[in-house]
């Protein structure tokens, strides 16, 4: 099986109003090549689930920049100060979620779980709306999973199957985003012939990935 | 001495060997500029990885790999990456011993606020919430006052918690203040601030004991 496909041809299947998982943290471990396309492809309307919004002009910034979010789902967006002003204005709807708990709650997604008790945010802001489950004397909250339509993720090494390979602290949120979304897009470094990687070194399957793209 | 380097040395004498620990942005980052050398600590970067080493020079960056203040690092001899799921299982699960964080306003009662001023700077907890339940101890590490010369220890946080009663230490450029079951008790005054000045800069109520001992820097 060869999922090897020019940029073009994967981002085509992204649709107006998708949810989208990009993966990275403060644009370590971000498909820049793939944020690129998605911004002009002229999409919009546009669900983005990221750990921060990136800076200005790098990363998924590059979106906010754009103007084609309706919601912006994230945990940090402090070295954005564009995506900050648009929070304040009223132009984006940012929803900000403990760091762990977005990532808890992707896996969770990706491993068919309807949910799990964190003490994180017991007694603050993020408790609102939420079940609080008391648990051998200790509040917990009923945390959610989370899913999407498109996971744009990014990997050192990937054989022409999807199998990838990581590197350093560009793992991050890789590939828990490739098991939680319908489609899901890698932009590799190096693409090698299956049969390349090492089983024992892979670590991520290819049977998440649905299209793969050169870095 | 500037205030702190103050803070980030004496902070530094209270990670003990072995212990896994992780520092927050900004002046938390400098407790490992002061760790003794026959002190083994591994820190943890909450991006995905045990064993931060030192920030490399100019031109040897790796594009790869830096710390969650998004500094270009490098990582030492037995260090090892995992995914944001187990960073954060890490995290919750108490297999961290201690966190230094910086923060906007901390109280008495061990209410931590540091991550939003509504309206006015909206940064986003990041981690910091999990880091403050999950870590056995949450070390507050803040200058005693803000820019303005108000009170940063208060009796109540009135910005948006980022964690209910989880602080353990607090240490400042004028004091050690810890928290107990009876309150926050004043330890240790810095070095040629007397306790009358600190509870002139501070808006908690503390408990001032006998021996409040001068910090050891």
């Amino acid at each position: 099986m060869n999922k090897v496909k020019t940029i073009d041809e994967a981002v085509a299947l992204i649709k107006d109003g998708d949810s989208i998982m990009i993966a990275g943290f403060m644009t370590v471990g971000t498909p820049e090549l793939l944020v690129d396309a998605v911004v002009a492809s002229g999409l919009k309307d546009l669900t983005i689930i990221c750990n921060d919004a990136g800076t200005p002009g790098m990363g998924a910034g590059k979106i906010v920049d754009a103007g084609i979010i309706k919601k912006y789902i994230t945990n940090h967006i402090g070295l954005n100060p564009v995506c900050g002003k648009q929070m304040s204005n009223g132009e984006l709807d940012v929803t900000l979620i403990p760091q762990g708990t977005m990532a808890e709650r992707i896996r969770a997604g990706g491993a068919g779980l309807g949910g799990f008790l964190t003490p994180t945010g017991v007694g603050t802001v993020v408790q609102e709306g939420k079940q609080i489950i008391n648990m051998e004397g200790k509040d917990y909250l009923l945390e959610l999973p989370l899913k999407a339509d498109v996971a744009l993720i990014k990997a050192h090494r990937a054989d022409r199957q999807g199998n990838l390979i990581f590197r350093k602290s560009a793992q991050n949120f890789n590939p828990l985003m490739a098991t939680a979304c319908e489609y899901v897009i890698v932009e590799a470094e190096h693409i090698e012939d299956v049969g390349c990687l090492d089983p024992d070194a892979i670590m991520l399957s290819g049977i998440f990935i649905d299209a793969i793209i050169q870095g | 001495m500037n205030p702190k380097e103050l803070i980030a040395r004496r902070i530094a004498k209270e990670l003990k060997d072995g212990q896994v620990v992780n520092l927050g942005i900004g002046l938390p980052t400098k407790v490992a500029n002061y760790i003794p050398d026959d002190v083994e600590i591994f820190l943890q970067s909450e991006n995905g990885f045990i064993g931060i080493g030192t920030v490399p020079p100019e031109g040897e960056f790796d594009k790869d790999l830096i710390n969650a203040g998004n500094q270009h690092v490098t990582v030492k001899p037995g260090a090892c990456f995992f995914d944001s799921a187990v960073s954060f299982g890490i995290i919750r699960g108490g297999h961290v011993d201690a966190t230094v964080l910086g923060t906007l306003e901390v109280d008495q009662e061990g209410n931590v606020a540091n991550y939003i001023i509504p309206g006015k700077l909206i940064a986003g907890m990041g981690g910091a919430m999990d880091l403050c339940t999950g870590a056995k101890k949450v070390i507050i590490a803040t200058t005693h006052t803000d820019k303005h010369g108000r009170p940063k220890v208060l009796k109540k946080c009135s910005l948006p918690l980022t964690a209910s009663r989880e602080a353990n230490l607090i240490i400042t450029d004028m004091a050690f203040m810890e928290r107990t079951k009876e309150g926050l008790v004043l330890r240790e005054t810095a070095p040629g601030v007397t306790v009358e000045e600190v509870l002139s800069k501070t808006d908690a109520e503390l408990i001032v004991p006998d021996n409040v001992k001068e910090m050891d820097i």
